[in-house]
């Protein structure tokens, strides 16, 4: 599989990253070496093996449903681009 | 049920229609992190780091959520997985802080179930459970605060969710309809989720398609977000299928596309086109291990499951006698079959259905209170069936004792005895009136005597009335045949 400039224009735009248009190019080389050695990897068969998902064996630790965070808004809020009401406010979103 | 087809001069239509819904999990804090999950708060007054979505927080997973899950799982009749996994979900929006939201994807907590629905005609039919997975509730969005910016709180952001989806196995509106009000008893009774669709913490998106009647293909379907009542989720499902049909009837083609139920027209508006549909990049959570459950674990969730409104519903027909439509009324609220369960211990449960369903459930309405702020308990409506039942007051006068029970919340004993409306079955005192009304309307009695036999109720009613209804009604109706026919 090769990647072509409209798909790293895609990913991109998907993960909201700005890639100017002289740097598409080299982008698009680097995910295609990626590519490349990930091919080189296919080349195992791997039919019927699970597909890994954490080299960190442990299980999943669990707590218990009790109130341990929040009532800290100022907190919070001290990290919005902007702030009214107590709210996070953005440009408007209209789907 | 008969079946619901949508018939044109042009042809015979089916309807497929499927549904998610996301359950919100009964819990005190959130699914991945210590804030409070209290509805109504002040903006952003319940929510940790991990909510905010701040670099190098990391989730830990709620150990009462995971309960809640293999609980509903097992309402749902559904395999339990040992084993699941959490998936990162990507997408950008601004109620979404860490721009992913932390669900299950490939392996999902629960796994195929069904659920029984009753149908309005009384049959039934099973509605296929295809999973149901566990995750976390975005922020809130307010955009009619300002005309240039969006608001958001992020105190539900991080509730835990369950997300149930159905096979399409639904083909008509009504279907959907009894399905979804099963679901929410079933939730209720099993307090995983409140089931309010209005307040949003049941919310429900329908994908409709259609076919040729009688066909087997499956054609392209649209999703309709977010839809947020029984009766909308029905005419959404009804009026998207109606666009589907003049569509193809007019030789286009449904595209695959997201859609949005406006309740104020009750049409559906296109939101979000599939070339621009969401990519969501699912992977395995890297700050998760998989979820593994043995079988103790849900052994020990089976011992704490409650009886299931089927289940009672089938008991209170065969062994309380009640008619399959009373047990269904009863029992689709956990809080009626119990209030009906104490009401009915000893006395005649078929009696005390109908004045549950009848008298009591329209004093509730007239009053505009829940049951559970009934002025008449439900040991006082059981003892006013016994003095029924027990002839000391008649029907009539019982419905004069329940007003006053209704007003008061005495009991009805006390009620009886304080206003002296004890049955009259003394026959010698019956008598009495029969013969004095007799005796004051000699025209009537001849008039009976030459054949208008329907005056009969005529004396029944004056004798009721001057023993201020306190006769027994059976006595009064034997001794006034008896007197005028001699």
């Amino acid at each position: 599989m090769a990647i072509d400039n409209q798909t790293v224009k895609k990913v991109a735009f998907l993960s909201r990253l700005r890639v100017e248009d002289e740097k598409i190019e080299s982008a698009k080389d680097e995910f295609n070496k990626i590519l490349q050695w990930i091919d080189e990897l296919n080349e195992l068969n791997t039919d019927n093996v699970e597909p890994l998902i954490s080299v960190n064996e442990q299980t999943l630790r669990l707590r218990e449903d009790e109130i341990t965070a929040g009532n800290n808004k100022d907190e919070i809020l001290q990290n919005a681009p902007m702030e009214e009401f107590d709210y996070f406010a953005v440009p408007k979103v209209v789907e | 049920m008969s079946e619901y087809v949508i018939e044109t001069a042009k042809g015979k239509w089916e309807v497929i229609v499927g549904l998610e819904i996301h359950c919100q999990i009964i819990s005190k804090s959130k699914i991945f992190s210590g804030a409070s999950t209290e509805f109504g708060d002040n903006p952003n007054e319940n929510v940790s780091f991990v909510d905010a979505g701040m670099p190098g927080m990391l989730p830990t997973l709620n150990r009462w959520c995971v309960h809640q899950a293999v609980k509903t799982g097992l309402g749902l009749n559904a395999k339990i997985n040992k084993y699941s996994e959490f998936s990162r979900k990507n997408y950008f929006y601004a109620d979404l802080p860490s721009g992913y939201q932390i669900t299950q994807f490939r392996y999902p907590i629960v796994g195929e179930g069904k659920i029984r629905i009753d149908l309005p005609d009384g049959s039934n039919k099973d509605i296929g459970i295809e999973r149901m997975h566990i995750e976390q509730d975005a922020g809130k969005s307010i955009h009619d605060l300002s005309p240039t910016k969006s608001y958001i709180d992020l105190n539900r952001a991080g509730v835990g969710l369950m997300e149930i989806v159905t096979k399409p196995d639904f083909r008509a509106p009504e279907e959907a309809g009894a399905f979804l009000r099963k679901l929410r008893s079933i939730l209720r009774y099993l307090e995983t989720c409140d089931g309010n669709m209005d307040e949003g913490s049941m919310r429900c998106d329908v994908n409709v398609s259609v076919r040729p009647y009688g066909s087997n293909e499956l054609r392209t379907r649209c999703e309709m977000k977010n839809v947020n009542s029984v009766k909308f989720v029905m005419q959404a499902i009804e009026n998207e299928a109606k666009r589907h049909v003049e569509v193809y009837e007019n030789g286009g083609d449904i595209i695959q596309e997201t859609r949005q139920f406006d309740p104020t027209t009750g049409q559906t508006k296109v939101m979000r086109k599939k070339e621009f549909a969401h990519d969501y990049r699912y992977f395995p959570e890297p700050d998760l291990p998989p979820l593994v459950l043995d079988d103790a674990y849900i052994e020990s969730i089976k011992q704490e499951m409650v009886e299931l409104p089927d289940a009672k519903k089938t008991r209170f027909i065969n062994e309380l006698g009640l008619t399959a439509y009373d047990a269904s009324v009863i029992c689709e609220n956990k809080e009626v079959a119990d209030f009906f369960e104490k009401a009915s211990a000893g006395h005649d449960a078929k009696k005390v259905a109908n004045w549950l369903i009848g008298d009591f459930f329209a004093m509730l309405n007239k009053r505009k209170l829940s049951i559970k702020e009934s002025p008449v308990s439900a040991e006082n409506l059981g003892n006013l069936v016994e003095l029924i039942s027990k002839s000391v007051i008649s029907g009539k006068i019982a419905k004069d004792v329940f007003e006053i029970m209704s007003e008061t919340g005495d009991s009805p004993e006390k009620i009886v005895e304080e206003k002296g409306l004890r049955q009259v079955t003394d026959v010698s005192a019956i008598e009495a009136i029969v013969d004095k009304i007799i005796a004051e309307n000699p025209d009537n009695v001849a008039a009976y005597k030459k054949g208008k036999t329907n005056l009969a109720g005529w004396f029944v009613g004056q004798t009721m009335k001057m023993s201020q209804g306190k006769a027994n009604p059976a006595m009064v109706n034997e001794l006034v045949k008896q007197k005028l026919d001699k």
